[in-house]
């Protein structure tokens, strides 16, 4: 047991304090992510959820020049740009995905300005890396508190809005004629994925926080059916793909090349990539047997009573 | 610029759909659906939403394969890319953030699936003006097609389809989204589309009212199965009572048909067709 | 300075006219995977010691087949966020083990004036006229794809492979733009003077038109400014692309406002 057990955890794994930070810091963001990014998927907003993490990238670079916590950076330009987007008010498809691309477009072109003035000023170019992929075992401990004070705030403004938002992802038109405030929840929803997107970045960059909030509920969304079940199971997925993320880097530093630890966030991504595909494979093996079944069956049934009167629409 | 007559027996159905069943995941969206369509004849396929329309229509376009029975299109057995069918679908992506003129969307019909950049610009642009003039859209050619108003975009759509000088034209639901006056503006150039230029329309709708005043023959489709003939032939009561597994009314109210669901009705009794006079305030679902 | 000065010309014809096709088939955000994805393979080129346009090349083609692979089973958008954020963190990855990374990676995500060796012009002028061919040769599908997909399916056009053939064509764009305007901006360049023409013209033929003009430019004021400031191509790039079309937003917006009442 203690063989296995060494195999897969390597040393000191679970004295180190960065570790433990870890841990915690990547299942709070990883639930709070799954929660938000199932209704991302549902409301078919994954370029805007990605947008809003690059975009962040330019808040975190000047955050770093300000010398705050990135965190804030990342968060302040997210919210920002999530009013924007909304604010064009487009309502057409089209025309949606440009203004979306433009904030993009202008988000990075900042990010490029302060990430060459943080590199001029602190003359190293580590902190682009920092940003743009993040690097979980660098969360600063002082961060937990305000981190996880986020994330259940995050969470509990989704329970409180759930059935609304499920509501007015499905049909806004529906949603509108129940009395649902369409417009003003759909830009609190992109001010909660702001948040959750800024937190995602801060665990594993800027540029790939959209594999948190697009990943695990999509996977999810793959296996369960029932809305309520998906917010849980991506959060699971998440959660899992986080730590076995933190489990084989932590590994990787002996494995070649020698004294040089994976990151992370490539463990993390590779993972929910992985989840993803498999999750896929599965229902799709499920669909074709449970379809073949019922085709072959629904053909004895009809030829066996050719009438059958509870046929009607 | 004459509809090609290849055909020796010009009097043959240019559509023949003969005992077609399509099963989807398991389910069998059509069931034994046959009927007929002669040159210049127009035809309506009338059915509430999801009745099998639309798939009806991807059968005979050759995208959907049939599990039984078979479709024969001027006479020949169905092909993919065939010339004879022009098609208007029903989902079709103009909005206004495109640079598309009506002009340009015409064009694409005559031309759309071919490689390449067009060439011959004079020749075109004579056969699109033409064109845009038969469906009388030549006021707004280069308006942008997204601004256009629902009963000018279905103009510039049925342009689209006929370009390609098709003998058979398919409309799937040309007329939801258009209010009652370019309703009838866009049936009646239908009708004289296939009366002018023998072209024989297929146009699925789910109310059969728009379409009395020209229809030749009608099809009507519900859960899958279809009866099709002349309108007093198909839409009495005990037929598509049949049709729908369950009894419903039929009902005229000044020249409009209604079919009602009859929720009351003790089953095996059929109520004859009854006047407009005796239609009381308790009418369950209009189809 | 002059080859950067020719290489950016090219990287703005083909920006022109490839974005056109984007912001009509509302396709933004493969324009963006595409090219950024594309990192990933230019930091595992940079660290086995090749040229960074195999690497890009590699990773953009292999992003837009996995893209269209993955698009086919699942949401589309979805499939293009996590196809990206695999070839991204591939990059991170190739990047933790690259001892030299720091100039070049800056210059490869956020674009540098000096950047352009004479040796690279040849490659990025085939890959540009490689690009205009193939959509030359898919206008008409593609155009008649992105207003009716159902139309030219019937017609024998498999909608998918225009889709597939169309991202392999902003694939080939991606590839181009080493170290010119950068992975991260090179979308930008695409949509901003598309959607500015689209917004501004009414046929297609005008909006490609002006679509190349304006992107044009925007890149040659973004690097001779940055030329002068010493500040990142990128910045200028993406700014620009995001002022043109709000300036041209306001405008027509303005326009229907006066001809509106009339």
């Amino acid at each position: 047991m203690n063989q296995v057990l060494r195999v897969l955890f390597a040393p000191g794994f679970f004295a180190s304090g960065p570790v433990h930070a870890a841990l915690v810091v990547g299942a709070v963001v990883a639930l709070v992510t799954g929660a938000v990014g199932v209704f991302t998927v549902i409301r078919g907003q994954a370029f805007a959820g990605h947008a809003l993490g690059e975009v962040g990238s330019a808040g975190g670079s000047a955050a770093f020049l300000g010398g705050a916590n990135p965190l804030w950076g990342f968060m302040g330009i997210a919210v920002v740009a999530a009013g924007l987007i909304e604010l064009l008010g487009l309502h057409r498809p089209r025309a949606r995905d440009v203004a979306t691309g433009l904030v993009l477009g202008a988000g990075l072109g900042l990010a490029a300005l302060f990430l060459y003035l943080d590199a001029t000023s602190s003359s190293t170019t580590g902190v682009a890396v920092t940003i743009l992929f993040g690097s979980l075992f660098a969360v600063s401990q002082q961060m937990l508190p305000s981190i996880v004070a986020l994330s259940a705030v995050s969470l509990v403004v989704i329970a409180v809005c759930y059935r609304m938002l499920l509501l007015s992802s499905l049909s806004s038109d529906l949603a509108a004629a129940r009395g649902v405030p369409v417009r003003a929840l759909g830009i609190a929803y992109l001010v909660i994925m702001a948040v959750a997107v800024s937190l995602a970045a801060e665990t594993i960059g800027a540029i790939l926080a959209t594999a948190l909030v697009v990943g695990p509920p999509a996977t999810a969304l793959r296996l369960t059916k029932r809305p309520g079940g998906a917010l849980v199971v991506a959060g699971l997925i998440g959660v899992a793909a986080v730590w076995l993320g933190i489990v084989l880097a932590y590994d990787s530093y002996y494995w070649p090349p020698a004294g040089h630890g994976w990151p992370v966030s490539f463990f993390v991504v590779a993972l929910v990539f992985l989840f993803y595909l498999v999750a896929g494979a599965v229902t799709g093996i499920a669909q074709a047997r449970r379809s073949r079944r019922s085709e072959s069956a629904s053909r004895l049934a009809a030829s066996g009573c050719a009438e059958h009167p509870g046929d009607a629409a | 610029m004459s509809v090609p007559t290849l055909d020796p027996s010009a009097d043959d159905a240019i559509l023949d759909v003969d005992g077609v069943s399509v099963w989807l995941s398991g389910r069998e969206v059509l069931h034994d659906v046959r009927f007929r369509i002669m040159p210049g004849e127009f035809t309506g396929l009338i059915g509430s939403n999801g009745a099998g329309k639309t798939t009806l229509f991807r059968v005979i376009l050759g995208l959907q394969a049939s599990s039984t029975g078979s479709v024969l299109v001027g006479g020949r057995p169905l092909t993919r890319r065939n010339p004879i069918i022009g098609y208007v679908p029903q989902k079709v992506f103009l909005d206004p953030d495109m640079p598309l003129r009506a002009r340009d969307v015409v064009a694409l019909g005559l031309d759309g699936h071919r490689l390449g950049v067009p060439l011959g610009w004079g020749r075109r642009r004579q056969a699109v003006d033409a064109m845009l003039d038969a469906v009388d859209a030549r006021r707004f050619a280069d308006a942008r097609v997204g601004n256009l108003s629902g009963g000018e975009q279905q103009r510039v759509l049925i342009a689209h389809a006929l370009i390609s000088r098709p003998r058979l034209l398919l409309l799937d639901e040309p007329l939801a989204n258009l209010d009652i006056r370019a309703e009838g503006e866009v049936v009646a150039l239908l009708a004289r589309i296939a009366r002018e230029q023998r072209i024989a329309v297929l146009i699925s709708a789910h109310d059969v009212n728009p379409l009395l005043p020209v229809m030749d023959r009608l099809v009507y489709v519900a859960a899958g199965k279809t009866a099709s003939g002349t309108t007093a032939e198909v839409i009495r009561a005990e037929v598509l009572s049949a049709l729908y597994g369950q009894h419903v009314d039929v009902l005229r109210v000044h020249g409009r048909i209604l079919v009602v669901a009859g929720a009351e009705g003790p089953s095996g009794v059929t109520v004859e067709e009854t006047d407009g006079a005796a239609v009381g305030p308790d009418i369950v679902s209009l189809r | 300075m002059v080859n950067t000065w020719i290489a950016a010309t090219l990287v703005a014809v083909i920006a022109g006219v490839v974005g056109f096709f984007v912001v009509l088939r509302g396709a933004a955000f493969v324009a963006h995977a595409i090219p950024h994805g594309a990192f990933g393979g230019a930091a595992g080129a940079v660290l086995i010691g090749v040229n960074p346009i195999a690497g890009l090349g590699v990773f953009a083609v292999g992003g837009a087949l996995g893209i269209g692979w993955l698009g086919r089973r699942g949401r589309h958008d979805v499939a293009t966020a996590l196809a990206l954020v695999l070839m991204l963190g591939l990059g991170a990855l190739f990047l933790s083990f690259s001892v030299e990374y720091a100039a070049a990676i800056y210059s490869l995500l956020f674009g540098e004036v000096l950047g352009v060796p004479s040796d690279e012009l040849l490659p990025i002028a085939g890959l540009g006229i490689a690009c205009i061919a193939a959509l030359a040769v898919l206008y008409r599908p593609l155009m008649l794809t992105s207003i009716a997909p159902e139309v030219a399916e019937a017609r024998g056009v498999g909608a998918q492979r225009i889709e597939t053939g169309f991202l392999l064509v902003v694939a080939l764009a991606a590839t181009m733009t080493v170290p010119v305007v950068g992975v991260l901006l090179m979308f930008s360049l695409m949509i901003g003077p598309a959607a500015t023409a689209g917004s501004l013209t009414r046929s297609p033929r005008n909006a490609i038109a002006l679509s190349v003009l304006l992107a044009l430019a925007t890149v040659w004021i973004a690097v001779a400014v940055s030329y002068l400031t010493n500040l990142p191509v990128g910045f200028f790039v993406g700014t620009l692309g995001a002022v043109s079309y709000g300036c041209a937003r306001i405008w027509t917006a303005r326009r229907r406002g006066r001809t509106a009442p009339a």
